[in-house]
C-alpha cells in the first residue's frame, strides 16, 4: 500500500508495530499539506497497566529509531539507549510501558519520502512535504490516541528527541506527567544549520541522487550519506574524545603513506561510521530530518517568547546537559530553564561533568542515569505509581 | 528522599515558620535538607536552587525539583509572587547585592524567610576588640582572606535595612551559640543571639 520496502525497511517492519493513521481524516502538517493515510511504525516494552498512567514515551535523535533496546533487526546491534532501558535498568519494562516511535520522515517504517503518494501511487521522493518537529509529535499523539492512551506519565529523549520533548510539553501540556529533554535547545543555532547544510549538499552531490529519484535508477548516493555522516559525527564527538580515542595514531601502518589513503585512525574510523550508515539510513530521509531539526524554534511559534511555550504548565522538567557539548551546549538548557522560570514550572536541571562530547547522551553516563533515576521517582511518587523493583 | 532524620536547628525554625501545602523556593538549597522536609512533612511544592553542580545533583537525584543559580542573577527569572515563602538559609552574607537579592525575593515570593550570622554577637565582639583579629567563631569559621561571608550584618543592621526598604518583620527568632531560643529586648538579643531567623513581608 506505502512503498516498495528495502531490506532494512522490511526487516524493521517484522520486528515492531505499525498503525496506520489518517486515514478517515488526514492530518494537517505545519506546511500546510494534508497527509494521510500514513503509516507509524513503533515498539514497546513492558505493558500498559490498568490505569493507563505507566506510559514512557522515548524520542528518538536522528539517525536512531525505535529499536531503543534489544537486538536491532537491521544492525544487529544492541539498542540505542540499552544503558537506560531493560530489565533492573531506571526504564524497567516490568514497571513502565515503553513506547518509541519511528518519526514521521524517518526510514526504519514510517512514512517518508521513500513512500508512495496516495493519490498517484508514485514515489514521494523530494515530493514528500517537508515535515517538522511539531508534525512528528502531532503524528504520535496521532498514535497514542489510536492506542488509547491518554496521557504519559514521561517523554524521554536527547538531541532532536530532547526537541521532541519539549514541543510535546508545550503542545500537549495536560498530556505530558514529567518531560526529560537531554542535550538539546528549543532551537537550532546557526552553526547546527549550517553543519546540516553541509552533509545535504554533500548527499545533493553525489551523482547518485538523481534528484531525490535514485530508487527508481536502482543506486543509492552512498558516498554523499557517507560524507554527510561523517561531518555530523564530529560534532557528536568533543576534542578531547577525539584525541583521546585516535590522537594522531596511523591505521595498520609505521609511517604516513605519502598519499590519500586513511593514514590515520581518526580517518578510518570515520569512513567506516560513513560506510555502515548507508546501510541503515536512507538519503532522502536524512534530508527530511535534519529539515526538521533546522526548522525547529519552539520560541519563534510562540510569539518569540520562549516562556509562553509553557505558560501554566503543569509538567515537571527535568533538563540535563553535557560540559563538552558543543552542539547543544549547557548555555542552550540554560535558555530553556530560564523560560520555564519564567512561565512558573517546576523544573530541575543537571550539568553533567563529561569530556564526551554531545554524544554523552548515549553513553554510559552514571550520573546521568542517577539523576533520571531520582526525577522518576520523584515524579511517580506524585502520580501515585505503584512501586517497582 | 526520605528524610526522617532531624535537620539543622535553623532549617527546623525555618519550616516551623512555612504554612503546609504552600509553594516554596530554597534559594542556595544545599544537599536538599529542607527541601526535603517540606516535600515530606509539609506537603509544600519547593524547590530549589543551587550554586554547586554536586550539591543540584545530589538533589535532582533525591527527587527534589533543583536548578543551578546564583540568587545574586537568577532570581530575575521568576515572575512576581510564584511562591508563597522564598527562603535564603545562612545565604545573605555571601551574596554581592544582599538588598537587591532581598528585593527580588520578596518581588518573586509573598513572603521572605532569611537565617543569618550575627556579627554583633558578644563572642564576635570579644575577638575583634580583645583578640585585635577578624573574628573566628562556629557559625563564622573562615578566614578572613578566604571567606565567602562578603557582606556580614548584625542583626540590628538587618532591623534598619527593613525599615529603610519598608518591610516588614512579620516574626523574628533569634538563637544563642547552643541553638537555643532567646527571648530578649532587641538591644541584648543583638548580643546574645549567634544567629537569626526573619519572616518578611512586603508592607
Amino acid at each position: 500500500m506505502f512503498d516498495d520496502l528495502t531490506d532494512a525497511e522490511s526487516k524493521a517492519l517484522a520486528q515492531c508495530r505499525h498503525a496506520v493513521l489518517g486515514s478517515d481524516r488526514p492530518m494537517r502538517l505545519d506546511c500546510g499539506v494534508e497527509l494521510g493515510p500514513f503509516r507509524i511504525a513503533y515498539q514497546t516494552y513492558g505493558t500498559l497497566d490498568a490505569g493507563k498512567s505507566n506510559a514512557v514515551l522515548v524520542c528518538h535523535p536522528l539517525t536512531c529509531d525505535q529499536f531503543v533496546a534489544g537486538q536491532h533487526p537491521v544492525t544487529g546491534k544492541e539498542g540505542w539507549w540499552e544503558t537506560l532501558i531493560g530489565p533492573g535498568k531506571v526504564l524497567d519494562p516490568a514497571r513502565y510501558f515503553i513506547i518509541c516511535v519511528n518519526v514521521l520522515g524517518h526510514c526504519m517504517g514510517s512514512t517518508g519520502p521513500q513512500a508512495r503518494e496516495p493519490a498517484t501511487g508514485e514515489a514521494w521522493n523530494l515530493r514528500f512535504p517537508v515535515v517538522t518537529i511539531a508534525d512528528m509529535v502531532r503524528a504520535q499523539a496521532a498514535l497514542l490516541d489510536h492506542l488509547g492512551i491518554p496521557d504519559l506519565f514521561c517523554v524521554i529523549g536527547g538531541s532532536m528527541g530532547g526537541m521532541q520533548v519539549l514541543e510535546w510539553a508545550a503542545s500537549y501540556p495536560s498530556r505530558v506527567f514529567a518531560a526529560v529533554p537531554i542535550a538539546c535547545a528549543a532551537h537550532h543555532s546557526a552553526q547546527n544549520i549550517a553543519f546540516h547544510e553541509v552533509g545535504r549538499q554533500a548527499i545533493m552531490a553525489d551523482p547518485d541522487w538523481k534528484g531525490g529519484d535514485y530508487r527508481a535508477h536502482q543506486v543509492v548516493p552512498a558516498r554523499g550519506l557517507a560524507v554527510a555522516r561523517m561531518t555530523a559525527h564530529i560534532t557528536y564527538l568533543s576534542e578531547q574524545a577525539l584525541q583521546r580515542k585516535f590522537g594522531r595514531s596511523l591505521q595498520n601502518r609505521d609511517a604516513v603513506g605519502f598519499g590519500f589513503d586513511a593514514d590515520f585512525q581518526v580517518e578510518s574510523y570515520l569512513r567506516h561510521q560513513g560506510s555502515t550508515f548507508v546501510d541503515r539510513f536512507d538519503a532522502n530521509s536524512y534530508l527530511y530530518i535534519t529539515r526538521a531539526m533546522d526548522y525547529f524554534d519552539l520560541a519563534g511559534a510562540h510569539g518569540g517568547v520562549l516562556a509562553n511555550a509553557f505558560k501554566g504548565s503543569p509538567t515537571r522538567f527535568c533538563l540535563m546537559s553535557f560540559t563538552s557539548d558543543w552542539l547543544f551546549p549547557t548555555r542552550e538548557s540554560r535558555t530553556v530553564v530560564h523560560a520555564l522560570n519564567a512561565a512558573a514550572a517546576n523544573v530541575s536541571f543537571v550539568e553533567i561533568a563529561s569530556d564526551k562530547g554531545h554524544d554523552a547522551f548515549l553513553l554510559d553516563e552514571p550520573e546521568m542515569f542517577r539523576t533520571f533515576a531520582g526525577f522518576l521517582q520523584g515524579a511517580a511518587n506524585a502520580r501515585g505509581l505503584r512501586n517497582g523493583k | 528522599m526520605s528524610q526522617s532524620a532531624p535537620i539543622r536547628i535553623d532549617l527546623q525554625l525555618i519550616a516551623d515558620m512555612v504554612e503546609p501545602g504552600g509553594r516554596a523556593l530554597d534559594i542556595g538549597c544545599g544537599d536538599g535538607s529542607l527541601l526535603a522536609y517540606l516535600v515530606n512533612f509539609k506537603q509544600v511544592d519547593a524547590r530549589g536552587m543551587e550554586l554547586s553542580q554536586a550539591g543540584v545533583n545530589a538533589c535532582v537525584a533525591g527527587g527534589l525539583s533543583v536548578i543551578q543559580g546564583d540568587a545574586d542573577t537568577d532570581l530575575h527569572d521568576y515572575p512576581e509572587q510564584a511562591f508563597d515563602y522564598v527562603i535564603l538559609s545562612q545565604t545573605l552574607q555571601a551574596t554581592r547585592e544582599p538588598r537587591a537579592v532581598l528585593e527580588q525575593m520578596l518581588r518573586v515570593g509573598k513572603r521572605a524567610i532569611v537565617s543569618f550570622p550575627n556579627f554583633a554577637h558578644w563572642h564576635v565582639r570579644l575577638r575583634l576588640v580583645f583578640g585585635g583579629r577578624m573574628p573566628e567563631t562556629p557559625s563564622l569559621p573562615h578566614k578572613w582572606y578566604d571567606t565567602p561571608n562578603i557582606h556580614l550584618c548584625s542583626i540590628d543592621d538587618f532591623r534598619a535595612l527593613c525599615r529603610t526598604m519598608g518591610v516588614t518583620i512579620e516574626r523574628a527568632v533569634v538563637l544563642n551559640r547552643n541553638s537555643r531560643r532567646i527571648h530578649m529586648p532587641p538591644l541584648l538579643a543583638n548580643l546574645f543571639g549567634e544567629q537569626a531567623v526573619f519572616m518578611l513581608q512586603r508592607d
